[in-house]
């Protein structure tokens, strides 16, 4: 209570304060930076409500631990560099200077600060930024520097956020008026952070008229989330199932189409993550210049290594084992239980990390409560282009005939001029390759580290079955599907249990239809 | 018309084989506790703690390998779900364990340890039955049989087979893993249990205690050897290989193979449950770890190493493959994998009867070094030249024609073919 007085005397201030805009004096950079907390602070807030460029400059220095006091004078220090916050000067830095300390209340203010000062920025995203960090905090004593802002505002959108950003600050207003008001022109916000404001305030609302008007509000904010909510879950499940479906496809050519229970198939993308590990830690190193674009050296790289490997392990070991898929299975286990220590002698047994370019951070806003982060919105779309290169490598190449060919017939095949080991050899080349793209693509999301393939090897398997075998469409379907069950039973089940949920599902679902959704036709007792 | 002579059915086992079993016996039952208990420590005979101990948990494994080559070496289904089975009995044992540390815990409570640290109160149901000593030892049958008689009936039913079935019981697997991962499973969370104090009312970290449990599982082994021996033997079992060459054809000749695979599949997840159950005594913990999918494709890789189809094999191979691993996980711990890797490897493309196979090789291995390289090419070509191999060569999983063998190594199967 004391310090909302406070707040309140500073108001008056503040008011004071806009009309006479001065400019940031040695002696406020000092009260800023030395003595009480509650002294400081109430000099933050003074300095805050008089705005000026270079009290912003000078709250973020603060913010950075770069400013040092010399006796009385504030110094900021950058790259070594001593400049007088007032008059912006360069001077020396007395050797006997002592840093400024902050404590986390004064952190947690000088923040805030910051944000209230954004608002009369120039740039328009920073300016939005700003209206929704202080809607997220809201603090009755930014109420005057708001309404400025709000004069002051030209765009819309921005409008409207500061509009909220002081209903939300009036929310707690001692007048019950105000709180009406406050929860009235807060009904018609769209952004999630309302709801946890309205929501604290009613616990503790005692105005019988005030707690009618924040439940109509709260009604009116969930509805207009609603679908942001569930556009959110679709978008997570759906980056869910293009994983998966990158993931599946290389499984869907070597399980699907040659009969391969391929166990090292986490491995090989594994291996895919690695590389792309390697050409990004390489184009630190020698090309820091173009380091966004490793990614596209990254792809091919990422395809040609985990393709190679595929290539050996079939001629090393597969090629004897076609026909027995129970020996296959364990066979390559092993390999994978190879290459996983293989890596880990090579790399070492902890996560490395794999940058992201930079155009692939930052997210793509469609509603206030809806954001795509941008690189899952480019995995979808990196899926769909594999997915299209494997429909149309498979259904309109030569290579691809051949492939289908031996699927059918092996024997006829043969009879017909066809190598049908090499094609043995490319085809599961092909599926491994897929895998190292799938691992290409997982680095820019998760973790890589030499577990990465084990992860995902039970979910691959499960859309590889439940799309049923030999079928590209069956992959497709199997998973998006799984992708979106998993991730909407997720919102009111928990992750563990959606998973669980889905595993027993496609157990079901095995019995009732044993060769998945696309069964292959075909007249064999043997099935 | 002559009387059609049924063949007279062959005894158990010849006399060697008998003298063997009984070597085991004298071994487990009465060598090793008195290496271990009454020769000295100073003697070059002592039998360790440590070896008694690790060779209690190998007989456990063992017992594992066993159940798997009855329903992998003989019938032709791999599980990679035996690791479930295993740590069910497992759980069975340490719930009743864990109500044996009564008040000792660390809270003093009624309650295990982790429950108290849940704030719980009172036992969950699925405790109920866990005070009692001889319940238990029903449920260590009990939950491992219906788990596996339900999940089987339904997949054997629409029959599920070979690859599928495989996967589908590693997906069973995951999914009871996550699930014991949880703390509102009321077992242990991550943790699992641990810590047990006594069984039976009796202290447990005793050399009497481990010995006793030790010449237990060494018995129980043995006797399971027995059981199987004879299984296969019986006509039951021939049906059950005829399964696993030729299912189709078996149906065709009026059999329904579904209560065969599902009695020999129930019957392997019970002995599963009653390895978990000994082995947890002696081991003093179990954790859903016990659970991943790691786990389970080992169980198949000591069927496989010994040599499937053969009941020595298996048991064979536990102590070969954990023996190396616990020789090599001290001694070179980064190339333990590569190792297992490679046995992985080798032994389906080198070895397809596995050690044991190598041995029984007729022509008598160590004369004759052509002999070896006889049986390596054989087994290249999928065939199996001396019983009959699990997969009928010439076909792929999905029926259709696939790499025909070469002719040679495909009489046998060739002719009934």
């Amino acid at each position: 209570m004391k310090r909302w007085m406070l707040k309140a005397a500073w108001m008056a201030c503040a008011l004071w304060g806009l009309t006479a805009a001065q400019a940031l004096t040695m002696d406020e950079a000092r009260r800023m930076a030395v003595g009480e907390s509650d002294a400081r602070v109430e000099a933050i807030s003074k300095a805050v409500a008089q705005g000026g460029e270079k009290t912003a400059v000078y709250l973020q220095a603060l913010a950075d631990d770069v400013v040092k006091m010399a006796g009385d004078q504030v110094i900021v220090v950058r790259d070594g560099q001593g400049i007088d916050p007032v008059t912006g000067q360069s001077v020396s830095v007395p050797p006997d200077a002592e840093d400024v300390m902050l404590n986390n209340r004064l952190r947690g203010e000088i923040d805030t600060a910051l944000a209230a000062l954004k608002l009369f920025n120039p740039d328009l995203k920073v300016r939005r930024q700003a209206a929704l960090a202080l809607l997220k905090e809201p603090d009755a004593s930014r109420a005057p520097l708001l309404e400025k802002a709000l004069a002051a505002e030209k765009d819309p959108m921005v409008q409207s956020l500061v509009r909220q950003a002081r209903a939300a600050a009036r929310l707690t207003s001692e007048a019950s008026n105000d709180r009406l008001l406050a929860a009235h022109e807060l009904s018609d916000s769209k952004q999630p952070e309302t709801l946890l404001l309205l929501n604290q305030q009613l616990s503790q609302e005692q105005d019988p008229a005030v707690q009618k008007q924040i439940q109509s509000a709260l009604a009116k904010v969930q509805d207009s989330l609603r679908w942001g909510e569930r556009l959110g879950a679709m978008f997570t499940g759906l980056s869910l199932g293009s994983i998966l479906l990158l993931v599946a496809l290389g499984l869907a050519i070597t399980y699907g189409l040659m009969g391969v229970i391929n166990m090292a198939h986490g491995e090989l993308m594994m291996i895919g993550a690695y590389a792309t590990y390697v050409v990004q830690a390489l184009f630190r190193e020698h090309l820091p210049g173009v380091f966004d674009a490793y990614l596209f050296v990254a792809m091919p790289v990422a395809f040609l290594t985990a393709a190679l490997v595929g290539a050996v392990m079939e001629r090393a070991v597969l090629q004897h084992l076609y026909g027995r898929p129970l020996e296959t299975l364990l066979a390559t286990w092993g390999i994978s239980l190879v290459l996983m220590q293989s890596v880990r002698s090579l790399f070492g047994a902890q996560n490395v990390g794999v940058e992201n370019p930079s155009w692939m951070s930052g997210s793509l806003q469609l509603l206030p409560n809806l954001q795509l982060p941008w690189n899952r919105v480019l995995i979808i779309v990196f899926a769909l282009a594999v997915l299209f290169g494997v429909a149309l490598l498979i259904g309109k190449t030569r290579l691809g005939l051949f492939v289908r060919g031996v699927t059918q017939n092996r024997p006829m095949a043969s009879c017909m001029g066809v190598n049908t080991a090499r094609i043995d050899t490319y085809a599961f080349a092909l599926g491994s390759g897929i895998a190292g793209l799938a691992g290409c693509a997982l680095s820019q999301v998760g973790n890589v580290g030499p577990d990465l393939g084990q992860s995902y090897i039970v979910d691959a398997f499960m859309v590889v079955v439940l799309g049923g075998v030999g079928q590209l469409a069956g992959t497709v379907y199997a998973a998006l599907g799984l992708g979106l069950v998993n991730k909407l039973l997720e919102g009111w089940t928990g992750a563990v249990l959606a998973k669980i949920a889905v595993l027993v599902f496609i157990i079901i679902f095995i019995q009732k239809r044993p060769q998945g959704i696309f069964a292959m036709k075909g007249r064999s007792a043997e099935a | 018309m002559k009387k059609l002579e049924l063949p007279t059915p062959a005894p158990l086992m010849g006399r060697q084989a008998w003298s063997v079993f009984l070597l085991a016996l004298i071994v487990v039952g009465l060598l090793a506790p008195v290496f271990n208990l009454w020769v000295p420590e100073s003697s070059v005979f002592h039998l360790s703690d440590y070896a008694i101990a690790l060779i209690g948990k190998i007989m456990c494994y063992a017992i594992c390998a066993l159940a798997m080559d009855l329903i992998w070496g003989y019938t032709g289904i791999l599980s990679l779900g035996h690791g479930l089975f295993f740590a069910l009995g497992g759980y069975v044992m340490g719930m009743y364990l864990m109500r044996q540390i009564g008040q000792d815990g660390n809270y003093k409570s009624d309650l295990p340890d982790f429950m108290v640290f849940l704030d719980w109160k009172e036992l969950p149901w699925h405790w109920m039955l866990s005070g009692s000593f001889v319940a238990t030892l029903a449920l260590v049958v009990l939950v491992p049989g219906v788990i596996a008689f339900v999940f089987g009936y339904f997949a054997f039913r629409s029959r599920i087979k070979g690859v599928y079935f495989s996967i589908i019981t590693q997906a069973l697997t995951y999914a009871a893993m996550l699930l014991f991962f949880r703390n509102e499973t009321g077992l242990g969370g991550n943790n699992g249990f641990t810590d047990f104090k006594r069984i039976l009312d009796l202290p447990i970290a005793t050399p009497g205690m481990r010995m006793t449990l030790f010449v237990i599982t060494g018995l129980t082994l043995l006797g399971f050897y027995l059981f199987s021996r004879w299984l296969v033997g019986s006509k039951y079992g021939r049906v059950l290989m005829a399964i696993r060459d030729a299912e189709t054809r078996v149906m065709f000749s009026g059999y329904s193979p579904l209560p065969y695979k599902l009695s020999i599949w129930v019957i392997s997840a019970v002995m599963c449950g009653i390895a978990g159950a000994l082995y947890v005594p002696q081991v003093g913990i179990i954790n859903p770890g016990e659970m991943s999918a790691a786990n389970s494709i080992e169980i198949a890789v000591w069927a496989a190493v010994g040599g499937r189809g053969t009941l020595i094999g298996p048991i064979v191979g536990a102590f070969l493959v954990n023996g190396a691993k616990s020789w090599l996980t001290v001694s070179a711990p980064e190339f333990w994998l590569y190792f297992l890797g490679a046995l992985f490897i080798g032994v389906t493309l080198y070895l397809p009867n596995g050690v044991i196979g190598l041995l029984r090789s007729r022509q008598g291995l160590f004369r004759k070094p052509q002999v070896w390289l006889k049986y390596f090419r054989h087994s290249r070509e999928g065939g199996n030249p001396d019983t009959g191999s699990p997969v009928k060569p010439g076909t792929t999983s999905d029926g259709l024609p696939g790499i025909t063998a070469s002719q040679s190594s495909t009489e046998r199967q060739g002719g009934a073919a």
